[in-house]
């Protein structure tokens, strides 16, 4: 840390600049009533710091902090694991670019799970940009790192499907009365990887990504619920981690929340297929977890300093 | 008739749904009703974006305050519709290399492509990462221990905070049998295993205490629906 604020001065000289109106603030009226009338801009430029600066930090150095996998990232982790090569997985990318951020660090490493176990990977979407996830994701891990896997023989792309629930309450039971052709515009009887396949019910894992609905709750609900062979395992938001927590382990085999969950689970596949020098593109849950902790951090200290303020003005008017 | 129709046709697939579920041999009824729903909600799209048009239309015909923001959204929507509908810039598929019109609208290169990769994607990833900055707003204005409950709200926010990140596992790293062989006991305590225990028990417990109740509503509603008695989905005319 010494040596990067030693190598890298003038960033913190451009953060101390930014912030020395705030302290001349604090000098001139007193902490105290700075604190009562901070201008909510100053948090946010905080925010902006405690976010950027990490990022800078971790971009630079190459540095993440260590990653103790949860026993949920475990179970997710090995319900891939325990497949054996040439398995049908179905990779549902319910999620958009809003939650990108958040949700393609475990989605790249889902793939590359999949990609290392040699598993059929079906991927389709309940979103209308879902496709577009799928596509971004195929041409970070597939096309450039796993170039002997075939369009049509290893993996393809169904694509999206309006219906939310229905489509799955369909597919379920017969995949082909909604898909007749992949996302390209391919027949399905010439795609060879999807000869033998009815239903998802053939499938020996349902992989969900979720944004929000229709997501993992609809996959419990609709899939995994009624037909208790189906496993299913997800990657969600922070928001939506706690809403399906009620159905692990039996309806929801592994389940990843947010960035923390995806570095967890990045962390296992890294070790586990990564190799020495792993490429950073599969670090970038683990990268992540920088900006949020020095963000929690920041929330935390905010939540405490206006707190003080609050027990202060409460004892003054008190006496 | 006007509503007699339609409640009709809502206690028909209702009824046939619910049947579908329950009875082994209704199964394929229950499949044939939810085609029909993805084909419908297909349509569903063309009708929205035949409300939005007539929406921003009005907007702008009658300069409402902010009409222009509705001629931004008319031109996204339309230029949309026309790339991606007309497949500007995509080469034809390998398949059919004679036609075109064969290639897939989202193939790299095509201006469909583009408009996602450099003008949806940025700005809907935007919008969304301001949350992170109103959140860190809130947390000073709003969050007060005013009262027992907001107190165990706030340590209980405390600790995930914390536990979702390296400084709950730093901060408690010394609860470790390796430094005393009584800390065994207390590892539960550690903020990280704290997390695990508030998401899987406390939150699991309320949250499944909801999703019964909610349940319930759902079933109560829905019925009320199915027979009639609730017709409010119907409207006023």
């Amino acid at each position: 840390m010494g040596d990067f604020l030693r190598d890298q001065w003038w960033v913190v000289a451009i953060f101390i600049g930014t912030l020395v109106p705030l302290v001349r603030r604090f000098a001139s009226v007193g902490a105290m009533e700075a604190l009562r009338t901070l201008d909510r801009r100053w948090i946010f430029l905080l925010m902006l710091w405690s976010v950027l600066f990490p990022i800078y930090f971790i971009g630079v150095t190459g540095r993440t902090f260590p990653e103790l996998p949860s026993a949920l990232a475990h179970s997710t982790f090995d319900e891939l694991d325990r497949l054996a090569p040439g398995d049908p997985v179905l990779l549902s990318f319910d999620y958009d670019p809003a939650s990108e951020g958040e949700l393609q660090p475990m989605a790249t490493a889902f793939v590359k799970h999949c990609a290392e176990k040699k598993l059929k990977m079906y991927f389709m979407s309940l979103w209308p940009v879902g496709p577009q996830m799928v596509q971004n994701t195929v041409d970070k891990v597939i096309r450039p790192d796993y170039p002997r896997l075939v369009y049509g023989q290893d993996y393809v792309n169904l694509g999206y499907k309006s219906g939310n629930e229905a489509v799955i309450r369909v597919i379920t039971t017969n995949i082909r009365e909604l898909y007749t052709t992949d996302s390209r515009g391919t027949a399905m009887q010439d795609i060879p990887m999807m000869n033998g396949i009815t239903s998802v019910q053939q499938m020996k894992l349902i992989i969900n990504v979720s944004a929000g609905y229709p997501g993992v709750k609809e996959w419990v609900q609709y899939a995994a619920t009624p037909y208790a062979t189906l496993h299913l395992v997800a990657g969600t938001t922070g928001v939506q981690a706690p809403l399906v927590y009620p159905y692990v382990p039996r309806q929801l085999r592994g389940l990843l929340g947010a960035i923390k969950g995806a570095a967890e689970y990045e962390k296992l596949v890294i070790d586990t297929y990564g190799g020495p020098n792993p490429d950073p593109k599969y670090l970038e849950g683990l990268r992540r977890m920088g900006p949020q902790l020095v963000a929690h951090l920041l929330i935390i200290m905010l939540i405490l300093v206006a707190n003080f303020l609050y027990f202060a003005d409460k004892r003054a008017v008190g006496r | 008739m006007k509503r007699t129709v339609p409640l009709l046709i809502t206690a028909v697939v209702g009824f046939t749904l619910i049947g579908a579920y329950f009875v082994p041999y209704t199964q394929s009824w229950g499949e044939t009703v939810a085609i029909w729903f993805d084909v419908l909600a297909a349509i569903a799209f063309i009708l929205g974006g035949g409300n939005l048009l007539r929406s921003h239309l009005k907007r702008i015909s009658d300069q409402q305050s902010g009409w222009a923001y509705s001629i931004i959204v008319l031109v996204s929507f339309l230029g949309t519709l026309f790339v991606g509908l007309g497949k500007i810039g995509a080469a034809p598929s390998p398949q059919f290399p004679d036609y075109g019109w064969s290639g897939n609208y989202r193939q790299t290169g095509s201006a469909f492509w583009y408009s996602y990769q450099y003008a949806f994607q940025p700005l809907t990833a935007t919008i969304f990462a301001l949350l992170a900055f109103y959140i860190a707003s809130a947390a000073f204005r709003a969050f007060r221990a005013k009262n027992l409950e907001a107190s165990l709200l706030l340590a209980t926010a405390f600790i995930v905070l914390l536990g979702r990140t390296f400084a709950g596992v730093a901060l408690t790293a010394w609860i470790d049998p390796a430094n005393w062989q009584g800390f065994r006991y207390f590892t539960g305590l550690r903020l990280e295993n704290l997390t695990v225990y508030i998401m899987a028990v406390f939150n699991t417990a309320g949250n499944r205490a909801i999703m019964i109740g909610i349940a319930l509503g759902i079933v109560a509603t829905s019925l009320k629906i199915l027979i009639g008695v609730d017709r409010s989905y119907l409207g006023k005319d």
